[in-house]
């Protein structure tokens, strides 16, 4: 962690501070005024819009492989993504991807 | 608890939330072993899920942490992955808008994924409720949620300085991401705005600290918001 204690409690605290404003923003600043339709699409997407993106490099170059791409994880991610898909549980697609990318593991 | 909040609504709603534990405490331990594993002492673990209350969030933030990304970058993509809360708060506005200010500010705090989904469901489906029973039934939702969320953050934290390295635990990040975004990808829309994310963020994966993700984030928040366009005019 290249970061010093001060500065990891500066994030802490910006970022409760932000989300929570970003929470009472229409709730106790703005009243109940409706949002404009396309500010309500584009908030729509913005978890799909950025978590794919973060997770793409960590599943496909994995610093733990010193950045290889390594079968085991792109096996698991994948069966993760496609229980997740299916089930539509989060319990159920993080326990087959953790499974896969044992067994894998200890398999390959 | 003020005697202004209804009993009975409280404990329907703690009653709906409890289900909710057995996904919050799982994602809150991965929280608490990602936090520990990046060097996060316990108490900034603790404080970050006490604070924050938005897992997706708090784990991207520790993994740009780790990847030594500058302060503003691990800030502005936390807290994009909290956009998504705006429209939540602009969702329950109409109903507990009529609610004293430290009520509504209290509810934004715990407002949450699950909690938000239970609440304007059951809002939807009774409107005859009144605005305390309504804020009764949020808290009571919360209720069992919260503590469980704080609680296994900490049972994490502690796991995770004890788990060997042969478990790999830093595949522990991507694994939670996909489990929390592949059940969203609900339209065809949602599918569009996460491919693109991928493959811009791996195409710009060259720029420096970060500014990729974001980038690639919000070009495809906009293609998925105009897929949806697209879809509705086709209909």
């Amino acid at each position: 962690m290249s970061f010093t204690a001060a500065e990891i409690w500066a994030i802490i605290v910006i970022l409760g501070i932000g989300t929570f404003l970003i929470r009472f923003s229409f709730l106790g600043l703005i009243g109940d005024r409706a949002l404009p339709p396309f500010a309500l699409r584009l908030l729509r997407y913005t978890p799909v819009a950025v978590i794919p993106g973060l997770v793409a490099p960590l599943v496909i170059w994995p610093e733990a492989t010193g950045g290889a791409p390594d079968l085991a994880r792109l096996i698991a991610a994948a069966v993760t993504l496609a229980a997740g898909v299916k089930t539509r549980s989060f319990m159920v697609a993080i326990v087959a991807g953790a499974v896969t990318f044992y067994l894998l593991s200890a398999l390959l | 608890m003020p005697s202004s909040i209804p009993k009975r609504s409280f404990w329907r709603g703690a009653r709906d939330g409890a289900p909710f534990t057995l996904i919050v405490g799982p994602f809150a331990a991965v929280f608490g072993v990602v936090a520990s594993e990046a060097g996060l002492t316990l108490a900034q673990t603790f404080a970050f899920s006490a604070l924050v209350i938005a897992g997706a969030a708090q784990i991207a933030a520790v993994q740009l942490m780790v990847e030594a990304a500058p302060m503003v970058v691990v800030l502005a993509t936390a807290l994009a992955v909290n956009l998504r809360m705006a429209m939540y708060s602009a969702a329950l506005a109409p109903h507990l808008g009529g609610a004293p200010l430290w009520q509504r500010a209290l509810i934004a705090y715990l407002n949450v994924d699950q909690s938000f989904a239970v609440s304007s469901a059951k809002y939807e489906a009774m409107p005859e409720m009144s605005v305390p029973e309504k804020i009764g039934y949020f808290l009571g939702v919360m209720a069992p949620v919260a503590p469980v969320w704080y609680g296994m953050t900490v049972v994490g934290a502690v796991l995770g300085q004890q788990i060997p390295d042969w478990l790999a635990l830093d595949f522990a990040v991507p694994i939670a991401f996909l489990a929390v975004i592949a059940p969203a990808l609900k339209t065809v829309a949602h599918v569009a705005a996460a491919f693109t994310s991928v493959v811009l963020a791996l195409a710009l994966s060259g720029l420096p600290f970060g500014t990729g993700l974001l980038v690639a984030g919000f070009v495809a928040m906009c293609v998925g918001a105009a897929v949806e366009t697209a879809m509705e005019r086709r209909v």
